[in-house]
């Protein structure tokens, strides 16, 4: 009964490891093959066309102006400088709308676990009416039907000397930053970064020493603590004179840009509180310094904002316009708005099922503490909720960035529609195209390495 | 000590189970001092909205421009002596349609419940409404009288075709299983019907155009984004190095990238890799780009699906004696795809809101035709009426293919 080792084998046909090798084989020779076939076709109607592959044309002189830009552009700049102010126009935004869409995204979320009917009932129809119907429709509906119908500059509508709206753009209050102020504000930043050294320096002196290296160990931790405090104090001081004394126009502004300021000032105190009572909560009494540091930060925060960005409100100009403010383009509102509602309502799915996750027993047991149902809801259940909604929200944001694409339908001067200007102008598809590609990949790999950075934090710490 | 006198536990009337409209109030909008004055400010901005619109809609907007231009927005510059052969392909789809309905309710008890009676009536009373009332001296109204007459025509085809589908497989059940081939023959009829040749006339695919260009889109779409997605999302899950590293390629370099790029390059590229001469369609082309650009988010969804399978399923099928290709057919595909259902349809949904991106390209699917017709000197400025009209069009496919996902997932649903 005995066999041989011979019998025992298998024969090739019916051996598994042949299959996965060969099948692998097959796959990779038929997509080498594909992309051979693809790559001579395409080197030969380049070819036919007199085009040689390269970037060099990026150089060359692109002559067409871009509507609206941040960067200075003239007519003869090259091409690399076009597309750069079409990829700052994307970024401007691709930017606010992704901070306007997740508070509408999370507003219209918690909304529907209200147990007002009227606000539940919104929040269902909101969802369920945006996002069935297309994103491009809902541009052209906010661009052409409504922003598009704004008055003329001469007859322009006026909200209380704050927001004015023509034909000739969208006129907000807004900070006028000049030079001083950025350097004020480069300062301060630097300071707050130097001031979480100074944080665990000093809390390193005021550990409990053991032995002699203990001691030294004190020693150099306190005179490296007065060193960065002199540095902290010399920061703060000159950065807020730089801030204050760069805007003497900033001061006299009228009533109207008070307005913003405390709105802004509001919010602040409000998250403030919020971490106030998220250190009571978690550290109890032992918390007391991290308060008075969250109070210090606040109260430097509000002074900032209320003196140092210079407010301006919009002056309504003789005949139509204003001077001054922040100044919108129409498709930049209509843009950022579209781009706003349409991804807030999948955002808000995303909440809803976030909080829906968190298993009812946190909030009864939160209730059962004697925290109020919005304490419960805030200190208990969102952030459980957060580990759920981060990941999607991710995905979320890279398929806003992608389809801020679409401006260029309304004619907001962004990447693709710069790009698309280039390609028309020099007959070069698959270079605009790399380039195109490239960046949004790029912008994309961005989002996702920072949210996954935040998703670390959020996550559930095992012990 | 354990029992309390009666008087202690309860001197107020026990609270009233039976709820009227101002205790319903009380209780959903007035519950407390915060919520009722929410209630009074969202009231309050709600029926300020809805009076604007009200009002708009019946004074200022000139609705005109939806019946007069109602064939384009349908078929677009199709020529208008060959409707025929559109209500000939809308009456195909819907007597089909009715069979499927007949078939898959056989197992029912009624196949009229009071609920389908109910839109059945409102949509033929609809039907007969429309006419009178927004028919005017100025022209037409949304529906010319032979169209309101074809269509009730229709509407009892469609029933009785349902009757028929289901009195058939109840006393033969093996035909349901023909169903899918006859909606594949009826997509061939269709496009057949559409570009004609073969005995009628042919018709150039650029006079195709509006909804039904935006369906056909759709439905190629997803036909073949299916297949090719199902088969990225295994190869990403494959244990074979190469072909795992080849389907993670493809899907990332195709996400990371915006739709609208890819079908710019849909139409201008695809000429230039290709053999020089052959140079598809338009609609091909754009098509092919959206198939790209959907079976890489499909395969995404259809990944997950893959992973909720227990790898205990995988095990005892191999266990059984099913080689690896089997098990992936017959015991994990099923599964999940019964779990990406949900996702899968989102999927569709998305790439038939998609297929308005091509509008920008020069087609004149829906959107496209929609501002042919505003670019008209006649219709400057009705912006409002066009995107509400096709939005509510776009709505109604949308959602009606969500609530058909979330039928199909109640009759799949084996859970407990």
């Amino acid at each position: 009964m005995t066999s041989s080792p011979d019998s025992t084998k298998i024969s090739l046909w019916r051996d598994e490891r042949f299959w996965k090798l060969a099948f692998q084989v097959i796959t990779l020779a038929a997509v080498i093959i594909a992309l051979l076939v693809l790559g001579t076709n395409l080197s030969r109607n380049m070819a036919r066309q007199g085009i040689d592959f390269g970037f060099s044309f990026l150089e060359n002189s692109s002559g067409f102006g871009v509507g609206e830009s941040l960067l200075e552009l003239q007519r003869q700049d090259p091409y690399i400088r076009v597309l750069a102010t079409g990829l700052v126009n994307s970024l401007r935004a691709i930017a606010v709308a992704i901070v306007l869409t997740t508070v509408v995204g999370i507003l219209a979320g918690v909304a529907s676990f209200s147990d007002n009917w009227l606000v539940y009932k919104i929040s269902r129809a909101y969802v369920g009416l945006i996002r069935n119907v297309p994103l491009l429709l809902q541009l052209f509906f906010w661009y052409f039907a409504v922003f598009s119908q704004a008055p003329s500059p001469e007859e322009q509508l006026n909200v209380f000397g704050l927001v004015m709206l023509s034909k000739r753009g969208l006129y907000l209050p807004g900070p006028s930053f000049t030079d001083s102020n950025w350097l004020g504000l480069v300062l301060l930043a630097i300071a707050l970064l130097l001031g979480g050294l100074l944080w665990k320096l000093v809390s390193d002196v005021r550990k409990p020493h053991l032995g002699t290296p203990g001691l030294i160990k004190r020693i150099i931790s306190g005179v490296a603590a007065a060193v960065v405090a002199l540095a902290e104090l010399w920061l703060i001081g000159s950065g807020l004179s730089y801030l204050i004394n760069g805007t003497e126009e900033g001061f006299n502004l009228g009533y109207g840009a008070w307005l913003p300021v405390i709105a802004v000032a509001a919010v602040v105190l409000l998250l403030v509180w919020q971490w106030r009572t998220k250190a009571i909560v978690e550290q109890g009494s032992s918390g007391q310094t991290y308060l008075k540091g969250m109070w210090a930060i606040a109260a430097a925060i509000i002074l900032m904002l209320v003196f140092g960005l210079g407010w301006q409100t919009p002056v309504a100009a003789e005949g139509g316009g204003a001077s001054g403010g922040l100044r919108l383009s129409l498709e930049y509102a209509a843009a950022v708005t579209a781009l706003v509602f349409y991804t807030g309502a999948f955002i808000a799915e995303i909440v809803r099922g976030g909080i829906q996750s968190v298993s009812k027993g946190q909030w009864e047991a939160a209730r059962s503490l004697g925290l109020p149902s919005d304490m419960a809801m805030r200190l208990v259940v969102f952030p459980q909720a957060l580990r759920v909604i981060i990941p999607p929200l991710n995905s979320e944001y890279m398929n806003l960035t992608k389809n801020s694409s679409l401006a260029f339908a309304i004619g907001y001067p962004d990447l693709y529609s710069v790009s698309n200007t280039t390609y028309n102008q020099t007959g070069r598809p698959v270079e605009v195209f790399i380039i195109l590609i490239a960046t949004y990949l790029i912008l994309c790999l961005l989002i996702s390495v920072s949210m996954n950075q935040l998703n670390n934090t959020v996550q559930l710490k095992e012990r | 000590m354990t029992t309390a006198t009666p008087e202690k536990v309860s001197k107020a009337p026990p609270k009233s189970p039976q709820s009227g409209p101002v205790e319903w109030l009380r209780e959903n909008l007035f519950n407390s001092w915060f919520n009722g004055l929410l209630t009074v400010v969202v009231g309050v901005i709600l029926i300020a909205s809805a009076w604007g619109l009200i009002s708009w809609a019946f004074t200022t907007a000139q609705w005109r421009v939806v019946p007069n231009n109602l064939g384009l927005f349908m078929t677009g510059l199709y020529p208008r002596e060959m409707y025929w052969r559109m209500w000939a392909l809308f009456g195909m789809v819907l007597t089909l349609s009715g069979v499927s309905w007949g078939v898959l309710t056989r197992s029912s008890a009624k196949l009229l419940t009071r609920s389908m009676l109910i839109i059945l009536g409102v949509l033929v009373a609809l039907i007969v409404v429309i006419p009178a009332v927004t028919g005017s001296e100025e022209g037409p109204g949304l529906l010319t009288p032979l169209s309101a007459s074809i269509l009730v025509a229709l509407t009892a085809i469609t029933v009785a075709a349902a009757f028929v589908g289901r009195a058939v497989t109840q006393k033969s059940p093996g035909l349901a299983q023909w169903l899918p081939l006859a909606w594949f023959l009826s997509y061939i009829a269709a496009l057949w019907l559409l570009g004609g040749g073969l005995g009628i006339e042919s018709v150039r695919s650029n006079d195709w155009g509006g909804l039904v260009l935006t369906l056909i889109l759709a439905v190629t779409g997803i036909a073949l984004c299916f297949p090719i997605g199902v088969t990225l999302a295994l190869g990403r899950r494959s244990e074979l190095p190469i072909v795992r590293w080849l389907s993670v390629a493809y899907i990332e370099l195709v996400r990371g990238t915006p739709l609208i790029a890819i079908l710019f390059m849909g139409q201008v590229m695809i000429p230039l890799f290709l053999p020089e001469g052959a140079r598809p369609d338009r609609i091909i082309r754009a098509i092919i780009a959206l198939t790209i650009f959907s079976s890489a988010y499909l395969a995404e969804n259809v990944r997950a699906g893959l992973q909720a399978v227990p790898t205990g399923q995988t095990e005892a099928s191999i266990s059984l004696g099913l080689n690896k290709p089997l098990t992936v057919a017959f015991i994990v595909l099923p599964q999940a795809l019964k779990t990406a259902i949900p996702a899968v349809v989102g999927q569709f949904i998305s790439l038939f809101q998609d297929t308005t991106l091509l509008a920008t390209l020069g087609l004149i699917e829906l959107l496209g035709i929609s501002n042919s017709v505003l670019a008209n000197p006649s219709y400057l400025g009705r912006y409002m009426e066009v995107y509400l009209f096709i939005g509510v069009i776009y709505w109604f496919f949308c959602y009606a293919m969500s609530l058909g996902s979330r039928r199909i997932e109640e009759q799949l649903n084996t859970g407990h």
